[in-house]
């Protein structure tokens, strides 16, 4: 369609509404939630993890992540005892359908879930040129879609590889620790559905999380500790071969 | 004084200059959404765009201010900290609408070995059956209630 002067000047008065829209947003959905009252983190305790896939399909049911593409996942790791250096690592499908029988039963075989570790000082947000992705004042880090270019930076910088490029809106995206669901009082997807506890979601400023005695009492790390990125994923049993 | 003698198209090039701040300064205006930078180098209002995005997972709270039958059997059970829609799946469109939208029935053949087909990768005292040899395919529920195993009489550790 050819769009003559005047389809422009009728054009206008829309996109003003609509761009108006956009700068106005939607207002605020969940009136009794403080921002500041709160700082997210998730608790990871590895000798749980069952590796069932419960996590990955409910996050793919509760955030419409498209196929083969994944907001959190699993990731089996055999270490043989002779090179605990050189773990092998597998994720079929990201772990959505379980896993086949280990190959090797000898040394060590365990899971590990991974997602979005919610970093204090993400390097993916410091590398965003437009704004479209940030740590929110409690603590989870996002994307506004409206804002983003998809120039893949973000994607790039992460050292954990927990963005992606959703191929439908051409935009990054990653895991928003279910804000939509943690903002109304509710735990995330694959905290509810995980079976046997091994995911908690945790308030760090809520003095009466468990959490807060779950570190005290236990050796818990992050992934990638010299990246200096201050992730809040903390996982409980982490072996040292896990990168 | 000479030199200065086209100091007049300085001047005329720096009124252009700020001519042209602001009409920056209007169009910036008029472009950036309100929100911007109200809590950070980005927009304020996308956190309650995100967080008004639909729930499917009803979470386990709404499940049991109905089922309280079903809970005071899992409540005594093995299963008792599995949450209802780690095996029945997003539930919330019959969390909002019970009687049209009810939720199918489950396969437990397929649905319980997600969990306990044996894999050497699993925690060791986390109960696992190799499927094919412990049930032949027969469906769990023949034998377990999935609501309560009883782990002892099943036959299953």
């Amino acid at each position: 369609m050819n769009i003559t002067r005047r389809h422009l000047l009728l054009l206008l008065p829309a996109a003003a509404v609509a761009w108006e829209h956009v700068l106005a947003g939607t207002p605020e959905s969940s009136p009794n939630y403080r921002m500041t009252e709160h700082w997210w983190s998730m608790l990871i305790d590895i000798p749980k993890c069952i590796g069932c896939g419960n996590c990955v399909r409910a996050c793919q049911a509760e955030n419409n992540v498209p196929d083969g593409y994944f907001r959190t996942w699993v990731e089996r790791y055999h270490v043989s005892d002779w090179d605990l250096e050189n773990p092998q690592v597998d994720s079929p499908d990201g772990g959505k359908k379980g896993f086949p029988p280990s190959k090797d039963e000898s040394g060590k075989n365990f899971f590990v879930p991974k997602l979005c570790n919610h970093c204090a000082e993400s390097p993916c947000t410091q590398v965003c040129p437009v704004g479209a992705t940030f740590v929110s004042p409690d603590g989870v880090v996002l994307v506004d879609k409206t804002y983003c270019l998809g120039c893949r930076y973000c994607v790039q910088a992460c050292p954990y590889g927990c963005r992606f490029i959703n191929p439908k809106t051409n935009t990054a995206e990653k895991c928003t620790l279910c804000y939509h669901r943690i903002t109304k009082g509710l735990t995330t997807a694959c905290c509810e559905s995980c079976p046997t506890g091994a995911r908690q979601l945790a308030d760090l400023k809520d003095p009466s999380d468990p959490i807060h005695e779950f570190l005290k009492t236990h050796s818990v790390q992050v992934l990638k500790p010299y990246m200096a990125t201050r992730a809040k994923v903390y996982y409980n049993g982490l072996d040292g071969s896990v990168r | 004084m000479s030199t200065f003698k086209d100091a007049s198209h300085l001047f005329r090039l720096a009124a252009v200059f700020v001519a042209g701040f602001l009409v920056f300064l209007i169009v910036r205006g008029f472009l950036v959404p309100k929100s911007f930078g109200q809590y950070g180098h980005y927009r304020g209002n996308a956190m309650a765009e995100i967080a008004a995005q639909p729930i499917n997972f009803a979470g386990h709270q709404t499940c049991e201010s109905c089922h309280t039958d079903v809970l005071e059997k899992k409540k005594v059970g093995r299963h008792a900290r599995v949450n209802c829609e780690a095996c029945h799946g997003p539930l919330a469109k019959h969390a909002d609408d019970p009687t049209s939208v009810s939720p199918e029935k489950l396969d437990t053949a397929v649905l319980c070995v997600h969990c306990h087909e044996a894999n050497p990768a699993k925690p060791r005292g986390f109960p696992q059956v190799v499927s094919a040899d412990h049930s032949t395919g027969l469906p769990c529920d023949t034998c377990h209630q999935p609501h309560s195993p009883a782990i002892s009489t099943g036959g299953a550790k």
